[in-house]
């Protein structure tokens, strides 16, 4: 692929629009790269690793959330045109980069971190035996390589109407754990991702599923929590 | 669990019972109504079948409480995401309509069985 790129850019003072060479094998995140070195050295956007492990990069790459630095231009570009805007369903700082400070309050909100199963009191902990071949721990390996790039939450229609809603990765976080046998907060946790703010919420339309960038399955996540829920409590009575 | 919390639990366990509910009653109705106009249908021939029948009335409460129930529960979501209606006392208002939407579908019931 050879020729010019056109790139809107969604920048905080209004859509500016950039000439880029088109190349072969180039990704979203070389085109910006290319633009903040070679043409507007004040455009603001994230990167670290370039290789699809931080999940820092993320924008809204021709109206879908989408991993810059593992996304090739030759496949999202529509005639040569790139539009680029910064996630949805966060504050923009700047240009292309949003403050994620919410997003990863609402893993805090979740429970989203491990912690540890307490012994019995007098007793030395003991170290959890789980193999990694069985079902119970592949149930919670399923969703645990989440790199925490927002993408599922910028494309989650419940998080645009209700900005108080966990979303997908935070209560994909929080299934992960619930499913870890070595953790101790299970019931803590699952009170911590019911009702309206939470995976009830949801309304499995799915759209994390089809654009986690890690091909992991959120939405199957929250069905899992509000299932869990259901058989425990189905009537929030406080049993179980 | 807080109270609140646990108001919003029993409202989605209503709503997914009650569809489970609703999914059942349409379909015995519905081939209730094929099978009634087969010979033409008549006011006399309904009652016929619904007056003093038990079984009809408990059949047509749990429908109407179904239908009632859920459709309020569902009208909730819809208000709280489009609109914005959210809080204890949007809550109290769709309860109150679900319940008399279902009152008024248990009281035609009741007619017709009493008829």
């Amino acid at each position: 692929m050879e020729g010019t790129l056109t790139v809107k850019v969604a920048r905080s003072e209004g859509p500016v629009e950039y000439q880029v060479p088109a190349r072969a094998n180039q990704t979203v995140l070389d085109v910006v790269s290319y633009i903040q070195r070679e043409l507007e050295p004040g455009l603001a956007y994230r990167y670290a690793c370039r290789v699809g492990m931080c999940g820092s990069c993320a924008m809204t790459v021709n109206g879908r959330p989408r991993w810059t630095c593992r996304t090739h231009v030759a496949k999202v570009a529509r005639r040569g045109v790139l539009e680029l805007a910064p996630l949805a369903h966060l504050p923009v700082l700047r240009d292309l980069v949003t403050d994620m400070a919410p997003f990863f309050e609402k893993w805090r909100k979740a429970l989203g971190h491990f912690r540890p199963r307490e012994a019995p009191e007098g007793e030395i902990p003991d170290f959890a035996l789980i193999p990694p071949a069985s079902p119970e721990r592949q149930q919670a390996d399923a969703g645990i390589e989440c790199i925490g790039c927002g993408v599922c939450h910028a494309a989650c229609d419940i998080v645009g109407w209700n900005p108080d809603y966990l979303g997908p990765a935070a209560l994909n976080r929080a299934w992960t754990l619930v499913n870890d046998l070595r953790d101790g907060a299970g019931a803590e946790r699952l009170a911590a991702v019911a009702g309206d703010a939470g995976c009830h919420a949801c309304h499995s339309t799915q759209s994390c599923t089809a654009v986690c960038v890690k091909g992991l399955d959120p939405a199957a996540a929250i069905a899992g929590l509000k299932r869990r829920i259901f058989w425990q409590d189905p009537f929030g009575w406080g049993g179980g | 669990m807080g109270r609140r919390m646990r108001g919003q639990v029993l409202l989605w366990s209503l709503q997914r019972i009650s569809a489970a509910v609703l999914a059942l009653c349409v379909i015995v109705h519905l081939a209730t109504i094929l099978w009634a106009v087969r010979g033409g249908l008549s006011a006399a021939e309904i009652l016929g079948r619904t007056r003093g029948s038990e079984a009809w009335l408990a059949f047509y409460a749990l429908f109407a409480l179904a239908a009632g129930l859920h459709a309020a529960i569902g009208l909730r979501a819809i208000a709280a995401e489009w609109l914005g209606w959210r809080g204890r006392g949007a809550d109290a208002l769709w309860l109150a309509a679900g319940l008399a939407t279902a009152v008024f579908g248990i009281r035609a019931a009741v007619g017709l069985y009493a008829a």
